[in-house]
């Protein structure tokens, strides 16, 4: 379709207005960590870092971020297990409920987060709390890795299904058992796809709030639960703002990763 | 490595694959059980444990869930005028963001796809891709920012003489619609882009002019990515409930009468939660029609 030089710009405009609502908002939040008034009005009146220092030295914004990292390693770890167990199943078996499975893999990330979050939340308190063990991070990590399971899955069945199991018997018809063919031929055609599956799974639990506020003890408190319960205090509003522009900034890291494993991905395809 | 291979056959490791080797049943029972236990029985259990408490009832005196069948629940949940309004304007909102949603990524996803330099668009698209990476409650906060008091909306707003949303509705709607804005342009973007450039030769050299060919060619056939990229935005919208929290002000969707029932009245706190699930059911199965799920 030949468009014409004013619909060109026209589109040209929208296309920048459009960046331009995705990213103002971000900058904003990087802009105002450096605001020295307590309030969000616009412009700020000045610019300091001073808060930044205050920030670094927040016990409950630093505690916070090592749950977020110890539930986000812990469920990615469990993700990657149970993802990549039924990646191989319904990749390389048939049996009898097969694409159930695929469908039951998908649904705690597609039903919303509060059904998710009381269902385990009202199981844990049946099933745990008479074994005299209550909310911790331990269900947490349960929470999170049952909705990163999903991403594990997708990444390596899709990987598996690219690379038909030939690989494998090549390395059978060699000498090579079932273990010895995994180690050196399966598991490196889809180390990067576990990679980018691990990637997913930890941002997907460092970011969740809502199967996370119902899963949690008294006393543990993710990065997003600590934000949000401090949020609305005007307090605590500085530190806030600080802890919102590191984690737009730390965002930088998933991106470099994941262009750079695409990257890996499209080299390793053309073999 | 000095073993030689009959002596390796022996070894009861090259033994053990050799039996799962033969025995394909078998390994597949040893790859699916702790899946199935986890999925099915920790996952789908709780939830059937949820959908069944929604027909218990609660004691309103002592708070205690009464396991008694019944479907009072529901009853109350359809002749309740508030319940019912809440439902209604939570889907209303959930349209509302998916058509916003489509309105605005089109045109992006035009330029991204079809406008911008070939060299430019794989950039393009990973701008489109960053903001999905950063987190969803610091977007929300973003827009708590603009949206507050004398912040970047009312000044913005202010030469024109007009004051911004403040927190309500319209800013529970403006916030959703950023929040999911990137799932609705890159299927845009990908259908777009694998649009064959001859079929709209074809049009123009048939005489259509450049509107007719977009009505009769490019939207029929970017149809069905409209439709997978509408499935996120708006089952993430029907389900939300920390971003009315944050930006709503008064406003009540369905998740925060979920949230506030569940300490008094667990089963009707399961009841109201069925009505999101039911509703993304609904419309997956519609969706399904337009042949988008295929394409997600």
């Amino acid at each position: 379709m030949q468009l014409s030089r004013p619909a060109r710009i026209a589109l040209r405009i929208a296309a920048g207005m459009g960046f331009a609502v995705i990213y103002v908002p971000l900058a904003l939040v990087l802009v105002n960590s450096f605001n020295p008034d307590r309030s969000a009005s616009w412009p700020p009146p000045g610019w300091t870092a001073h808060w930044w220092s205050v920030a670094w030295e927040n016990a409950g914004a630093r505690n916070a971020l090592w749950v977020s990292v110890k539930a986000g390693l812990g469920a990615t770890a469990i993700a990657l297990v149970l993802g990549t167990l039924i990646a191989f199943a319904v990749a390389r078996h048939r049996f009898f409920g097969r694409d159930a499975l695929s469908f039951v893999v998908v649904l705690p990330i597609a039903l919303p987060g509060i059904v998710t979050g009381i269902a385990l939340n009202s199981a844990f308190g049946t099933v745990l709390e008479p074994l005299g063990v209550g909310l911790g991070l331990f269900t947490v990590i349960v929470g999170h890795a049952t909705f990163c399971i999903v991403v594990v899955f997708n990444n390596v069945v899709a990987r598996l299904r690219r690379t038909s199991g030939t690989y494998e018997e090549a390395a059978m018809d060699l000498g090579a058992d079932s273990f010895r063919a995994f180690v050196d031929v399966t598991f490196p055609l889809v180390r990067s796809a576990l990679f980018a599956g691990a990637l997913l799974a930890f941002a997907l639990s460092f970011d969740e709030i809502v199967v996370t506020t119902f899963t949690a003890g008294p006393g543990i408190e993710t990065l997003p639960i600590w934000i949000f319960n401090n949020m609305t205090r005007p307090q605590q509003a500085p530190v806030v703002n600080v802890v919102a522009a590191v984690l737009v900034l730390l965002s930088v890291i998933p991106i470099y990763i994941a262009q750079r494993l695409s990257a890996d991905t499209a080299t390793e395809s053309r073999i | 490595m000095t073993a030689t291979l009959p002596a390796a056959g022996r070894s009861p490791v090259r033994r053990l694959a050799g039996l799962l080797h033969r025995r394909p049943r078998l390994r597949l029972s040893l790859l699916l059980t702790a899946p199935l236990l986890w999925l099915a029985v920790l996952y789908l259990g709780s939830l059937a444990i949820l959908f069944i408490s929604a027909f218990w009832t609660t004691n309103s005196f002592t708070s205690e869930v009464v396991k008694v069948w019944s479907t009072d629940n529901f009853h109350e949940l359809f002749t309740t005028p508030v319940f019912r309004q809440v439902i209604l304007r939570s889907v209303g909102v959930a349209l509302a963001v998916t058509v916003l949603c489509a309105v605005i990524a089109f045109p992006v996803a035009f330029y991204t796809a079809r406008v911008a330099r070939p060299r430019w668009r794989p950039w393009l698209v990973v701008a489109i891709l960053t903001p999905l990476w950063a987190s969803y409650l610091v977007k929300v906060y973003a827009w708590r920012l603009i949206l507050s008091e004398g912040g970047l909306a009312d000044w913005m707003l202010k030469p024109l003489g007009l004051d911004g949303p403040g927190f309500g509705l319209p800013a529970t709607v403006m916030t959703l619609t950023y929040l999911w804005l990137p799932y609705m342009i890159l299927p845009i973007h990908t259908a777009l882009e694998q649009l064959p450039a001859g079929l709209m030769d074809a049009s123009a050299d048939l005489g259509a002019r450049p509107g007719r060919t977009f009505r009769s060619v490019v939207l029929p056939m970017v149809l069905p990515s409209v439709a997978a990229g509408s499935v996120f935005t708006f089952s993430l919208s029907l389900g939300d409930y920390i971003t009315v929290q944050i930006v709503g002000g008064k406003t009540q969707l369905i998740g925060n009468l979920v949230y506030s029932n569940i300490e008094l009245n667990l089963p009707m706190a399961a009841a109201l939660g069925t009505v999101p699930v039911v509703v993304i059911v609904l419309y997956l199965l519609a969706m399904r029609r337009t042949g988008a799920l295929s394409s997600l």
